[in-house]
């Protein structure tokens, strides 16, 4: 992925066309171009397995940041090489595959890879050779014990209290706050960790929870559980489903002839559930949307524009960027500013400069000197509206003219 | 307590949902059975054609009936081809396991390179609807499902019982040496039935288009539990594989209903379990 320098001629040929407005969101201008023996970054993705679906988002997203760090001035003005192995969705090939990219392949730095699973076997393995590992989809904060590794996503480090809490308060706004919530969740470990906290945040604030299932990971038929959840007729319906599990158990809902009232999903395939016919008003967690306030950010809108068409020539369905496209974008920015900060490719001191500094990423500010080297959590809460998502909550960050509709 | 209705849809719900493990079994339980062969790339071959269902559906408007009259045939003739090379290179039984595990992956990647690895949904006018009997509701596609297993499952029986290449094809299985001397030429009973597998999994796979999701991983998630029915129904009995089939999916759903969902892995195989424990005369 190492950009050739008629690419980057090109690309300064464009930049310098834009103007001085657009100049504050193209770094590219006036700087010199990156030369020298690359700096190789290597990581693993689940290209392949069960996890391949979220992953090949995260992988589009690394080439848009690697060719524009490279557009602009590399790491410490040397071209950036993303050497990207897959890890097939297994822990264990992750952990070999570290072990590789570090002893055999020497590379210089390492990013994190996707999903929890596969992140804890890697930071093992960059424990030992304490090298600085930043990861945008761990969902148990917690478990990020290695003191250099650092989070890109603002989950904060007890997302199992503060996600739960703002659903809460979300909820509390609606003409008929919710009373009684049922809550069916995967038993994928990271799903599962917040349906516990969403059952014991939902009592503390005296919501019933009479209807709590849990189900293995790739369940195939929904048929029984919707009709649990049809008999149980609770007010709210909170589902930590991951993939197309929340639009299968709609889908089933409907076979029974059943909708519910509301209902929040927590890592749904965010393109099928929003154009279901099921999906209407459905409520989901997430950092942004492409919307306003968010595309305002610097970079924002030509990160979504690159994503878009490098997701509709890989010929995936859903081709809007998201938070999770987002994830990888900010662990990309993390890593330059922290590498450009600390002046070094170092892993002591690009760890050093982390925890002492700020980052501003597609996600806003962030920083790492909380527990687990966690910052603030910056959950929001959006919505399908027409077969859209629409941030919705807090209302600070709604996109313009759009409200909250409660069923 | 659970509910009488509440137990009755749930009853309802898995045994349709156990018409697609028959339907899925069918195949691998006569290719197994006659054939001696263990056909994993079967599960590959039903998500092959569960795409072309998606993708004809989708990209062409092509409804999913004239999809299945077009990709069922073609199917065959990948189960044809596909004993030619177990036949030219003598595949056995335990070979047969390695080959066409590797067949599979080569279909989950293919498979992968052109769809990608994110999740295909075939959304249909009718995906959900449904018949309304009383209390309960009886999904039409799953109905209509478990309707073409059983009389997949009913005809297949009597053609192995009743008909000369059945019969022919069962005592080539039971003693190949024998059945020769009586002038069964079981090479090519072979073809045919490999192709008939391959036509089952072309059906199986029009209906996992419109029920299930599609992604490449899905390939082997329905592996374990299909192989639990092959193996209650016995081998080579595709009405055994669908009876299988239904048993496990009421006892799936049923445990769901009145346990927890994370039960329901559980139980395909503690049935499996009790059944060859107890071993059954009738079965």
């Amino acid at each position: 992925m190492v950009e050739g320098k008629g690419a980057w001629r090109r690309r300064r040929v464009l930049a310098g066309m834009m103007g001085g407005a657009a100049a504050l969101a193209t770094p590219a201008i006036g700087r010199a171009a990156p030369s020298g023996k690359p700096v190789r970054v290597g990581g693993t993705l689940s290209l392949t397995g069960f996890l391949a679906q979220t992953a090949v988002i995260h992988k589009i997203s690394a080439e848009i940041m690697v060719e524009e760090i490279n557009g602009r001035n590399g790491f410490l003005g040397r071209p950036v090489e993303y050497v990207l192995l897959d890890d097939q969705s297994k822990p264990e090939v992750a952990r070999s595959l570290y072990e590789k990219l570090i002893t055999v392949d020497k590379v210089d730095l390492i990013q994190g890879p996707y999903a929890t699973a596969p992140i804890l076997a890697a930071m093992g393995v960059a424990q030992r050779y304490g090298k600085v590992m930043i990861q945008s989809s761990m969902g148990i904060p917690k478990l990020q014990t290695y003191d250099r590794a650092f989070p890109a996503t603002p989950f904060g480090s007890e997302p199992n209290v503060t996600y739960p809490n703002v659903i809460l308060d979300c909820l509390a706004t609606f003409p008929t706050p919710p009373r009684t919530m049922a809550i069916l969740t995967s038993k994928f470990p990271s799903a599962q960790f917040m349906a516990l906290g969403m059952k014991e945040q939902a009592e503390k604030r005296g919501v019933k929870v009479p209807l709590y299932l849990e189900y293995e990971s790739g369940n195939r038929d929904f048929g029984a559980m919707a009709a649990r959840v049809k008999e149980g007729n609770a007010d709210f319906l909170w589902v930590g489903s991951l993939g197309l599990e929340s639009n299968l158990l709609l889908e089933a809902l409907r076979k029974l002839d059943y909708r519910p009232k509301n209902h929040f999903h927590l890592y749904p395939a965010p393109g099928p559930l929003a154009v279901s016919p099921d999906g209407d008003k459905a409520l989901c967690s997430t950092f942004l949307e492409p919307d306003e306030p968010f595309m305002s950010r610097p970079g924002m809108k030509r990160l979504a524009a690159e994503f878009k068409e490098k997701a509709t020539k890989a010929n995936l369905p859903y081709t809007t960027i998201d938070a999770q496209a987002c994830g990888m974008a900010a662990e990309w920015q993390i890593l330059e500013a922290a590498v450009n900060g600390a002046g070094s490719l170092d892993d002591a001191k690009i760890a050093a400069w982390l925890k002492k500094n700020k980052v501003t990423t597609v996600y806003g500010p962030t920083r790492f000197d909380g527990p687990y080297n966690h910052g603030d959590a910056a959950q929001l809460i959006k919505q399908v509206q027409n077969k859209e998502w629409k941030v919705v909550w807090p209302k600070e960050f709604a996109a313009p003219g759009v409200k909250l509709i409660a069923s | 307590m659970p509910s009488a209705t509440l137990l009755g849809q749930a009853l309802i719900s898995g045994v349709l949902a156990g018409g697609l493990y028959g339907l899925l079994a069918m195949g691998l339980s006569l290719s197994w059975g006659l054939l001696r062969l263990v056909n994993l790339s079967h599960f590959a071959l039903a998500f092959l054609a569960a795409y072309l269902v998606y993708e004809l559906g989708t990209s062409y408007h092509v409804a999913p009936w004239w999809s299945a009259a077009m990709i069922v045939p073609a199917m065959f003739g990948i189960g044809v081809a596909q004993h030619w090379l177990f036949d030219k290179f003598r595949v056995n039984e335990l070979a047969s396991l390695l080959i066409t595990f590797s067949f599979a992956v080569i279909l989950e990647v293919g498979i992968q390179l052109y769809w990608t690895a994110d999740f295909r949904r075939y959304e249909t006018e009718y995906s959900t609807k449904s018949i309304k009997a009383g209390a309960f509701f009886i999904p039409v596609l799953d109905l209509t499902l478990c309707i073409v297993a059983g009389l997949l499952a009913w005809g297949t029986w009597l053609w192995l019982r009743r008909t000369y290449v059945g019969k022919a094809l069962r005592a080539a299985a039971e003693d190949p040496g024998i059945a020769a001397a009586y002038g069964v030429d079981h090479k090519r009973l072979a073809y045919l039935l490999s192709g008939i597998g391959a036509g089952y999994a072309g059906i199986a796979g029009t209906f996992i288009a419109l029920i299930a999701t599609l992604a490449p991983a899905e390939i082997w998630a329905y592996l374990g539990v299909v192989f639990a029915v092959v193996i209650i129904g016995r081998l080579g009995n595709p009405l055994g594989a669908l009876l299988a089939g239904l048993l496990i999916g009421a006892s799936e759903s049923l445990a769901m209903a009145v346990l927890a969902p994370a039960w329901a892995p559980v139980v395909s195989f503690s049935v499996l379990i009790v059944i060859l424990l107890w071993d059954p005369e009738w079965l």
